[in-house]
């Protein structure tokens, strides 16, 4: 088993030059878990338009680029991408690779992971290192998140993991960092043209960014109607926040699907989040029990989600609601801000005593 | 032109019911039942789709223990042409790298076969996105490597297979947007719940499927490295399994008769205390 | 398909196609549907049975207990291979009140060597084994199929419709086993009407784990032995009713069975009288630590030999809880349905013989069911929801009197036991008129013995 100072590496999810954030939130892990391993972090940039990323990841902790291109590496297909990064790990041995646990993520890592002969482990909420066996320990959620699971790749390399976006947060950007940037050229049969891009059409409702959202405010089958989400609305523009939904709402069709929060939906870890109307199916709490302050309202005194909530409200939305929203007017008015469109502060030390231990580190 | 389908399906237990027993920190799966992955019905139906306006065959392949035969039994009455059920103490504890390896000798095995009988080989290998006990959509990727397919996953829209260019085509879902790929055959789509749902069975295919066989391949029926099958043909191991960990219980707020406004302000205040303030007020 | 084989559980494996007319349909995949579906298709009748839910599907822990001699009849030496949780070797019947328990126990030893007497079973697991059984022996099985209606002509069943494309069967003759609330009995003129509540009972039960040594130790059992303890008393708050505790291999079944009609009248939901009798100290005592891992309510025909409807129409049966053949004195439900459904089925030959499927050709059933233990002690015990219901205070009073008695007699003190014997007999007396006592044991005597 050949231990070495493999790299410790992440593929850059990008696209036309812009990186996808699970990419620097998996950058600085990977900083983090090379340093144990006294190992290199480095970044794998897939594509030319990706060549001007190369700062960003020396940025958030990569001491190495690999800029890699070829014109079938744009736009993104499988194939393509498998070649290119099968013959870069080949090259240089790294003992990890990371990526996010996206659809070009996990699509990529699937087909790179059997050509390599490998372990993967998919959608990691965790990772840390054995140091005396120097393995990376990934702990994932298994049966819908009923059970957690710690899987290890002992004696093959790379060690393959992809972690869901919203898990890791990105570290802040340390400027005028530089490392080694290496430019490659990999060879890519001509079979791997047998997938094309005809057209992409982006999501319409693009307004939607729960992912950075420092408030988010959620809504499940207790709102009963769709236009009730007009309430959640109101209090999230007023905190400058986002509107969110479990399952159940997005099934009855009372909001759209990217607004879904959970197993299937979406991981989000605000600074505040309010479950409004939720019951806390173990779906909805994978996606969003990672939040630093949860407020739950519920009328089932019994819902699961006040196991996971540091306040609950025992009462009905539909009176909670309005209050909530004219105490935070009030409050407001009180601190003469009315016309700020994000009201939510906080001290960056006070973050830290809020968060719940949920970092890795 | 013909299409000549797999659809792989796998049997799981119902997820919603797995627990970790909190004594003894292992898995109770006893009496949990089991159910097809929904997702592989979704990938059934796009192949019954695909039957209908082809024609062809369909060929239901799964990896399991013997009573696994109850999921292919089940999608036999669906009208599919064969169901193959590879079952072999070889084969247990298989991570996906080691069932993509076993599965794609069984669909090598199929394609013989059917080129044996004078058709083509194998033209689309169908599979749900992932599964819902495993979660890690990993299979269908590795078998377009193992088997030289084109791949395509996360299928939202299936869309008309052109018999004369041999070529599919299909909307891919990203987080971002949906993608219309075009894919040359022989293609490994996974397929989402955005397709179709299954449809309802009609009585004489489920008659049929009363006396039509399940067969059962063990590793002898295969071409494999006995080496490359189930726990030592895998590279990934369990370390452990525990209990998600629970996030402590807070304060409840409400109380009997406490009215609403002052249930809003308290939690102001005290969401102020922890340093998020709105605009800076009383806390 | 070199080295392949054919996987035997699943079918009999030969690839055969369905008849356009069947010579039988069976309506319901419960033990009465099964054991008619696999005595035809043993006889090599072409047979379908259509199941409204999954047997593969459900692995539901809910069970009862299965007796072995009738089930013997159908399946002969079934205890070699059906899955069944532990063979009974002691059955209790405990007269409870809330803090003091009359139990009464018969132990054999005959009851733990074949044939035996009874086993606990989980009904999904053995369902699932009676239908591949069936199966094996030619049915054609269809699960998750309802059956909607039935096809007539000429005034006579001929087949039945369900909800599927292509949904429509036709048969020489229909069993209905559809379960209690025998909606196509209904519309065959057979049964008056949906089942009334006084007829009906509501079983409310959990399942709770624990672990096999310990329910063998805390049960007092030989390894893989069982016990069936039924109680009745405060347990079902003095409505009428019984409790029970069944011992399944790392599981108990405890629960409780009300009629349907006490319970209406009645503040206390079913739930609460769960609750309650899980309570009792004795029942705790059983049951502590063990884990929840199931609950179901459902409902029980225990009208028993008056609310039967007609067993028998123009081309068509009524077998197993359709017909109200359960015994609620010995819930016997299971062993009732398979002796049913084997008799539909042999009716059924017979008249093939005869090339008839008329009234009048099928109504041997009816004979043969008055023949057979089935009708014979469903008619012995045919007053006894009757009697259970008008005399409320056998389930609270006696239960509560008798342990008084047996608690002033059994207490060690300084009465001598001849002043004992006076004392209890004033204090029944002071309880009790005597002559509602006689009266009351008379009944019971009539209806039960």
């Amino acid at each position: 088993m050949p231990v070495g100072p493999g790299e410790v590496w992440v593929v850059i999810e990008q696209e036309g030059g812009r990186a996808e954030p699970v990419s620097w939130e998996l950058m600085g892990e990977a900083a983090a878990l090379a340093r144990k391993l006294g190992a290199r972090p480095a970044a794998v940039i897939l594509g030319s338009a990706g060549r001007q990323l190369s700062s960003a990841a020396f940025s958030s902790g990569a001491e190495v680029a690999y800029l890699v291109e070829h014109p079938d590496l744009e736009p993104y297909t499988a194939d393509p991408h498998c070649q290119a990064l099968v013959e870069l790990a080949e090259k240089f041995t790294p003992q990890i690779i990371l990526l996010g646990a996206t659809t070009r993520g996990r699509d990529l890592a699937s087909a790179a992971a059997t050509e390599l002969e490998t372990g993967l482990t998919a959608d990691c909420t965790r990772l840390d290192i054995d140091t005396t066996k120097k393995l990376l320990r990934q702990t994932r959620p298994a049966f819908g998140g009923n059970v957690m699971a710690t899987i290890i790749t002992p004696h093959h390399l790379p060690q393959i993991a992809t972690v869901r976006p919203g898990v890791f947060t990105a570290p802040q950007p340390v400027e005028g960092v530089s490392g080694e940037t290496v430019v490659l050229k990999p060879h890519i049969k001509a079979t791997a043209t047998a997938v094309k891009q005809l057209q992409f059409v982006p999501n319409p409702d693009t307004g939607v960014t729960l992912k950075g959202a420092k408030v988010i405010v959620a809504g499940g089958r207790g709102l009963k109607a769709g236009r009730n989400f007009a309430l959640l609305e109101e209090l999230a523009a007023e905190l400058g926040g986002e509107v969110g939904a479990s399952r159940g709402a997005v099934d009855a069709g009372w909001i759209s699907q990217h607004r879904q929060v959970g197993q299937t939906g979406q991981t989000v870890r605000p600074v505040l989040y309010f479950a409004v109307g939720i019951s806390g199916a173990v779906q909805h709490l994978a996606g969003m029990q990672e939040s630093d302050v949860i407020v739950a309202i519920n009328n089932d005194p019994e819902a699961p989600i006040f196991e996971v909530a540091d306040y609950g409200i025992v009462g009905d939305l539909f009176e909670v609601m309005p209050a909530m929203i004219g105490e935070v007017r009030q409050r407001k008015l009180a601190a003469g801000a009315a016309a700020s469109p994000a009201l939510l502060k906080q001290g960056g030390a006070m973050r830290m005593e809020a968060g719940t231990g949920g970092e890795s580190e | 032109m013909r299409i000549n389908s797999v659809v792989c399906i796998k049997q799981v237990p119902d997820t919603t019911q797995v627990r970790i027993d909190p004594d003894s920190g292992s898995l109770i799966r006893q009496g949990i039942p089991s159910v097809i992955n929904p997702y592989d019905l979704y990938a059934l139906e796009a192949a019954l789709k695909v039957r209908d306006s082809h024609g062809g065959t369909i060929t239901a392949l799964s990896m399991g223990p013997p009573q696994a035969d109850e999921a292919l039994r089940k999608v036999l009455g669906y009208g599919i042409d064969r169901a193959v059920l590879l079952s072999d103490r070889a084969f247990a504890g298989a991570d996906t790298l080691a069932t993509t390896y076993t599965l794609s000798a069984a669909i090598r095995k199929i394609a013989g076969e059917l080129i044996a009988a004078g058709g083509a080989g194998v033209d689309m290998v169908f599979c749900g996105k992932q599964s819902i006990d495993g979660d890690t959509g990993q299979v269908g990727p590795g078998l377009a490597r193992r088997l030289d397919l084109s791949q395509v996953t996360y299928v939202c829209s299936l869309l008309e297979v052109a018999a004369e260019t041999r070529t599919v085509r299909a909307w891919r879902q990203r987080e971002d947007g949906r993608e219309l790929l075009e894919a040359r055959l022989p293609v490994a789509v996974t397929i989402t719940e955005a397709c179709n749902p299954i449809r309802y069975a009609a009585l004489p295919d489920l008659l049929r499927a009363a006396k039509a066989p399940v067969e059962v391949w063990s590793a002898a029926d295969l071409e494999v490295e006995p080496d490359r099958l189930g726990l030592k043909g895998s590279p990934t191991r369990v370390s452990k399994v525990f209990a998600p960990p629970a996030r402590e219980r807070g304060e409840t707020l409400s109380g009997p008769d406490r009215p609403p406004n002052e249930i809003a302000a308290a939690l102001f205040d005290k969401l102020a205390e922890r340093g998020l303030t709105i605009g800076g007020s009383r806390g | 398909m070199n080295g392949s084989q054919v996987h035997p559980a699943g079918g009999d494996g030969k690839r055969r196609p369905a008849p356009s007319r069947f010579g039988a349909i069976v309506v319901g995949g419960g033990p009465a549907g099964l054991a008619a579906t696999y005595t035809l298709a043993g006889a090599g009748v072409d047979v379908a049975c259509l199941e409204r839910g999954d047997w593969c599907g459900s692995k539901n822990m809910m069970g009862g207990l299965i007796f072995s001699q009738p089930t013997a009849k159908v399946f002969p030496n079934f205890w070699h291979e059906a899955p069944l949780e532990r063979h009974v070797t002691r059955r209790d019947m405990w007269l409870a009140t809330g803090d003091s328990a009359m139990k009464v126990s018969f132990e054999s030893t005959d009851f733990g060597a074949e044939p035996y007497n009874s086993f606990t079973v989980y009904r999904s697991r053995f369902d699932k084994w009676l239908s591949r059984r069936a199966a094996e022996a030619g049915a054609w099985m269809i699960p998750e199929t309802l059956v909607e209606s039935l096809l007539w002509e000429d005034g006579r069943v001929v087949g039945v419709r369900t909800g599927r494309p292509g949904g429509d069967l036709e048969a020489d003759v229909v069993i209905i086993a559809e379960g209690v609330n025998h909606f196509l009995a209904e519309a065959a003129g057979l049964a008056a009407g949906p089942p009334k509540a006084e007829t009906m009972a509501l079983a409310v039960k959990e399942v709770l784990a624990l672990p096999r040594d310990r329910i063998e130790d805390r049960f007092d059992l030989d390894r893989g032995a069982g016990a069936a303890i039924e109680i009745i008393g405060e347990t079902t708050g003095g409505l009428p009713g019984t409790g029970f505790i069944y011992t399944n291999r790392d599981t108990i079944s405890v629960g409780v069975g009300v009629l349907l009609d006490s319970l209406v009248g009645s503040t206390r939901e079913a739930y609460s009288l769960l609750d309650n009798f899980k309570q009792q100290p004795q029942v705790r005592r059983l049951i502590q630590g063990a884990g929840l891992r199931e609950y179901s309510a459902h409902l029980i025909p225990e009208g028993g030999y008056r609310y039967m409807p007609r067993l028998f129409g123009d081309g068509v049966l009524v077998a197993g809880d359709a017909a109200g053949m359960v015994n609620a004195i010995n819930s016997e439900g299971a062993n009732l349905a398979l002796l049913s459904g084997q008799m539909a089925a042999q009716t059924v030959l017979s008249c093939r013989e005869e090339g008839r499927f008329d009234a009048a050709a099928l109504g041997r059933y009816r004979t043969m069911l008055e023949n057979s233990l089935v009708l014979k002690d469903l008619r012995k015990y045919s007053s006894a929801t009757n009697f259970l219901s008008s005399h409320q205070h056998l389930f609270g009073l006696y239960p509560e009197l008798l342990a008084s008695l047996a608690r002033e007699f059994l207490t060690v003190d300084n009465m001598s036991k001849a002043d004992k014997e006076r004392l209890l007999a004033r204090l029944f007396r002071s309880q009790v008129p005597v002559r509602s006592l006689i009266k009351d044991f008379y009944q019971a005597w009539r209806d039960l013995k």
